[in-house]
This record gives structure tokens, C-alpha cells and sequence, in this order.
């Protein structure tokens, strides 16, 4: 505070605008670009790509493009058999067949119901285990060891034995898609929780916040990021789950399909079950980032003061 | 009471200040500190004493402010009033109640913002309401008076993230006003501010101040700030954080800036940089 500033703005209207103070704020905020604005808070935003300086936009696709033809006539060069290395003509061709049998979708939707019931049951426990290792700190001490000890397990080495436990049907494929996303799930809660910021815990209790509330308005939103990652790994996870379980013993689902496919030498059909798997866990991946955006849309900022 | 005489008295007597004391008389000591040392206890390194033998009292609907170099415990002692950390010796009280947890009718202005990034700003200013469950109308109402008293009425649903730092700061004290609180603590609020925005803010809050009747403990950098503001300053002296000096301020209510340029505001603001000159120079 210099004297001058100070008798320039010696008025005795004690109402001085404030506006005059923070030079046209709205013109700022105005000329931020429109992506770093978060999903619905933005006003009208493009949806047509900006190519420049962003050359992975074509990167991306030229790259499959050179690979899918070095693969097409790299195969057909070197006399490679087709059940040892199919060309992508071939699997296209065997995968479109696929998509148009009602077997086949019987087999992605049996997968899927594999994988998503059991990644439910996996993540709603990690949730509930998760808070209560980062409240009572008995459970932590109590629990965390055998945690530790459990994740260094191979999670898939237990697929046989889930199926002598569950048998055959869907069961047991559940109980492995559930336990193989339960993990990355798990330590993300726990991680996510304590992420919490101090500070606004203490400004929560300045306030009069029990412990609840601190829970409820500073841990659990400070976590949804951790969350949302753990999100992410276990649904992929969960549907190497309940492959891996279709693998041990099953009539039906596409890790069953794969080996049916590898016993009948159909490579073709058994490279196109691989790329629905992927497709399958790229859409589930889509969606969990989708649905993240929209949730945790202020963790891609930093510019929050005290964070 | 600790604090010393004034050294000079100003030349004009006001009628409201003689207000003050006589409702200061009706209750001498609302905020009462005695004895209080606290000591810090880190995990790694030896325990450091941050505040030692701090004796203040504060009358109610005082405005004090608190000066001293950096990490001279300001912040600590504010934490300790608020009822956020515990103190190791001494005696605390509020309103005549031992401070041992936070009290619903304190307000707290945070050295950083502190805001909640997924809450809009107007969901932030309503964090103590929806705490302290009161009448969501009459909160709502008053957080929007609030912020457009702050100028950041087209900022209300924005969220953190779209403001500047001295924006986020200014939603801070929104907040910590939004519940009426009797006591109102702040921790160098305007400190993000740039300087023709901290007048205003200045100005606001002694009207604040004066509409709500508040007791307010100030933590500031700026000498000229909290002899501009204040009842009485505080100085603190460093390591371990001791209470150098309290100086009345006998500048009439109500203040306007240009009282700033006066000389009975230079000889205060003069008295308490010779403590910081002093304490640099230890
Ligand atoms: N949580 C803590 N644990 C250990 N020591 C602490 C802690 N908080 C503060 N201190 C120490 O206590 C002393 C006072 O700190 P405090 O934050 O109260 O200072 P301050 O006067 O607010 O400083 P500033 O003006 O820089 O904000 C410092 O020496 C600091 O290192
Ligand atoms: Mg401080």
C-alpha cells in the first residue's frame, strides 16, 4: 500500500467498483481455449478436430495402416502358412462371418456378463473394504498385511480352482473377473482416500464437519480420480477374468471360443475373437474415460490454489 | 490486560470508538489467551516451540490484527483460536468456553483459498451452511449478496479452477463470512490481491465489520494494512513467537483510506517496522 495509490483513491463514496479493480475478469476467462474448459461447464464447444499442431490425429491411423500392409504382403512374401500367421484379409473375412452367426454374439454377450457382473462385485467390495481400512485404522493394521500378502499372488493361477469350487457355469468366471479387478480397485480406494488434502480438511472443521461429513464432502470426491483409475484397469481386467475362467472349463464365452478355434487350426477365427476382445475392452475403457470426464473434470486443472 | 499504553494518543477523540469501549466494558474479554505455549511435535526432526507465554485478550466486537515475521506462528496461534490443533499449555476460551474443538460461530479465512475444485464457487461460499445445516433460502441469498459485494457475481457457477488466485481468495472470505459468525479469524486474506483490490476489500470489511458487529482476529503482512484496520495490533516477535508489542490505534471510525496518509498512521506504521528492522538484523 503506497500513499500515492491511496490518495488517488481517496474517494469518499466507500462503494468503489470493484470491476475497475480486476480488469475485465470475464474477458479472461473467455480466451481460454475451449478444451481446456471442462464438459459441461464450456459454452458451445467443436467437435471437429483441430489438425494443427496435433499430428497424431493422422498419425495414429497411418501407422496401422503401414502395418496392416507390411502384415498383408509381408505374410504373403514370405509363403507364411495361414495357420501359423493369417493375413488381416483373412481374419477380416473369418471375423465377418462371426458377426453375422447368433452363435457368436451368444458367446460375446455370455463374456461380457462374465466380466461385468464379476467387475461390479469386485469394485462395490474394494469400495467398501476400502473405506473401512481408511477410517478405522484397526482394519487397516489388522487387514494389510494379508493384503499385501494376497496381491503378490497370481491372481489367474486360481482360475482351477475356482472351478472346482464353483463348477462350470458362470459362476466361477464371475468369482475370477470379480477377484482379478477387486486389487488394482482396492489399493486405488485406499490411496485415493488419503489423498485427501489436509488443508481442506481442517477448513471443513473449522466449520463444525463431523467425521462423516469430512468423509463425505473432502475424501470421497479428493478420491474419485484414484477411483476412476482403478475403474479403469479392473473393468479391462475383469474381462481377462472371466477368459481366463471360459479357459479352465466352460461351454460357452469367447475364451472358450478361442480354444475351440485353436483346436480346429481355425488361426483366422481365433485372431478374430482376439480383436473383439480388444474391441471389447477399448469400449470399456471408452466409456469408463467418458464417464470420468464428466465426474472429475476439475483433477485436469491444477490451478487451484491450496490443492 | 497486556497491552501497553499507547505512545501517542491521536488528536481527535471519536464518538465511535468511546462505542467500543463501552461495550467493552460490559464484557472486558472475549477472546482470552493466557499462558499459551505450543510446541510442535515432527516426526523427523526436534520439536520446535512456536508460540511461547502469548497472553490476549480481545474484547468482543474488536478488531484486532496480528503482525510478525514469517513463521513466527500466526498461523498457529489462529489454528489454536479456531480450535484446529491443540495447544500444550495455557488457557483459551471464547464467549467464557474453553476452545478445545472448533466452535460453530467462528469463521476462518485460510492462508491459501482452500476451495473444493468440484464445487462452483457458490457451492464452496455454501460449505459452513450446509455444515451447520441453516435455512438454505436465507444462506443462499446471503452467498449471493456476498459475492457480488466481492465482485464476483458472474462467477458464481464457475468453479475454481476459472479464477485467478486473488478470486479464489475472495471466495474464501465469502465463505467465511456466509454463517454470521461472531468471531471471524483470518489468515492474511488478501494477500493474493493485487493492491487497488485489497483497499477495496479493506473497506468492505469494516463495513462488514460494522454491519455484523463481528470480532475479528487479522493475520496480515501489511504494517499499513492492520493500522489501517485495526482496534489494536498485535506484533510478534520470532522463534519462539512471543507478543513484542500491542499498540492501540487511536485513528476515529470510520476510516477512509486517505486517514492512511496521515501522520498519526506514519508514526504507528513506523513504531512496528522497527520490530521487523530489529528482528532481521538478530
Ligand atoms: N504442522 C507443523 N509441524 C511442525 N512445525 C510446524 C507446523 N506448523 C508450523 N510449524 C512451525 O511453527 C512455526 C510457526 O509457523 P506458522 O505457520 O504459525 O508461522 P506464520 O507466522 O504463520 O508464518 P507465515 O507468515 O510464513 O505464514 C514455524 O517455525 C513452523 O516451521
Ligand atoms: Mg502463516
Amino acid at each position: 500500500m503506497s500513499s500515492t495509490n491511496m490518495s488517488t483513491n481517496a474517494s469518499t463514496d466507500p462503494s468503489i467498483d470493484p470491476s475497475a479493480a480486476a480488469p475485465n475478469p470475464a474477458a479472461q476467462a473467455d480466451q481460454k481455449p475451449s478444451d481446456q474448459s471442462p464438459p459441461g461447464v464450456s459454452s458451445g464447444r467443436s467437435w471437429r478436430p483441430d489438425l494443427r499442431g496435433r499430428p497424431e490425429l493422422w498419425l495414429v491411423p497411418a501407422v496401422f495402416v503401414v502395418v496392416m500392409l507390411a502384415w498383408e504382403f509381408g505374410v504373403k512374401l514370405f509363403g507364411v502358412k495361414e495357420f501359423v500367421l493369417p493375413p488381416p484379409s483373412r481374419i477380416l473375412e473369418q471375423l465377418r462371418v462371426q458377426l453375422e452367426s447368433d452363435l457368436f454374439w451368444r458367446h460375446v454377450w455370455v463374456t461380457t456378463e462374465e466380466a461385468m457382473i464379476g467387475f461390479v462385485i469386485g469394485v462395490l467390495a474394494a469400495m467398501v473394504l476400502g473405506t473401512a481400512i481408511s477410517q478405522l485404522s484397526l482394519v487397516e493394521k489388522t487387514l494389510m498385511p494379508y493384503i499385501v500378502a494376497f496381491q503378490t499372488v497370481p491372481k489367474v493361477a486360481l482360475a482351477p480352482l475356482f472351478v472346482v469350487w464353483f463348477g462350470f457355469g458362470l459362476t466361477s468366471k464371475i468369482v475370477m473377473a470379480a477377484v482379478i479387478s477387486f486389487f488394482p480397485m482396492l489399493i486405488n480406494v485406499i490411496e485415493g482416500l488419503r489423498s485427501a488434502d489436509a488443508d481442506r480438511i481442517q477448513m471443513l472443521k473449522v466449520f463444525g464437519a463431523g467425521r462423516w461429513q469430512v468423509f463425505r464432502k473432502v475424501q470421497m470426491p479428493s478420491a474419485m480420480p484414484f477411483i476412476f483409475a482403478g475403474i479403469d484397469i479392473g473393468i479391462v481386467f475383469s474381462i481377462l477374468g472371466a477368459v481366463v475362467g471360459e479357459f479352465i472349463g466352460a461351454q460357452e464365452g469367447l475364451g472358450y471360443l478361442l480354444l475351440q478355434t485353436n483346436y480346429n487350426f481355425d488361426i483366422p477365427g481365433m485372431f478374430a475373437v482376439l480383436v473383439v476382445l480388444s474391441v471389447m475392452g477399448l469400449v470399456a475403457h471408452a466409456v469408463v474415460r467418458l464417464i470420468q470426464r464428466r465426474v472429475t473434470f476439475w483433477a485436469e486443472q491444477s490451478r487451484v490454489i491450496g490443492a | 490486560m497486556s497491552h501497553t499504553a499507547p505512545m501517542e494518543r491521536a488528536a481527535v477523540p471519536s464518538d465511535a470508538a468511546a462505542g467500543t469501549e463501552a461495550a467493552a466494558d460490559a464484557n472486558p474479554s472475549w477472546i482470552r489467551v493466557e499462558g499459551l505455549d505450543k510446541v510442535y511435535h515432527p516426526k523427523r526432526s526436534a520439536p520446535t516451540l512456536a508460540l511461547s507465554d502469548i497472553d490476549l485478550h480481545v474484547r468482543r466486537g474488536e478488531f484486532v490484527s496480528v503482525v510478525g515475521p514469517s513463521g513466527c506462528g500466526k498461523t498457529t496461534l489462529l489454528k489454536i483460536l479456531a480450535g484446529l490443533i491443540p495447544r500444550t499449555k495455557g488457557e483459551v476460551s471464547i464467549a467464557g468456553r474453553e476452545v478445545d474443538r472448533p466452535i460453530p460461530e467462528v469463521g476462518m479465512v485460510f492462508q491459501a483459498a482452500t476451495l473444493l475444485p468440484w464445487r462452483t464457487i457458490l457451492q464452496n461460499v455454501m460449505v459452513p451452511a450446509e455444515i451447520q445445516k441453516l435455512d438454505k433460502r436465507k444462506s443462499l441469498a446471503r452467498a449471493h449478496d456476498l459475492l457480488d459485494m466481492v465482485g464476483l457475481g458472474e462467477f458464481k457457477d464457475k468453479y475454481p479452477f476459472e479464477l485467478s488466485g486473488g478470486m479464489q481468495q475472495r471466495a474464501g472470505i465469502c465463505r467465511a463470512l456466509v454463517h454470521d459468525p461472531a468471531v471471524i479469524l483470518m489468515d492474511e486474506p488478501f494477500g493474493a490481491l493485487d493492491a487497488m483490490t485489497r483497499e477495496y476489500m479493506n473497506l468492505e470489511l469494516l463495513r462488514i465489520w460494522k454491519e455484523s458487529r463481528a470480532t475479528i482476529v487479522l493475520v496480515t503482512h501489511s504494517i499499513p494494512e492492520a493500522v489501517f484496520l485495526s482496534d489494536r495490533v498485535v506484533v510478534m516477535s520470532p522463534r519462539p513467537g512471543r507478543i513484542a508489542e500491542v499498540l492501540d490505534i487511536d485513528i476515529p471510525r470510520p476510516r477512509e483510506l486517505r486517514m492512511m496518509s496521515s501522520d498519526a498512521a506514519g508514526v504507528y506504521v513506523e513504531r512496528i517496522r522497527k520490530y521487523f528492522n530489529a528482528s532481521v538484523i538478530d
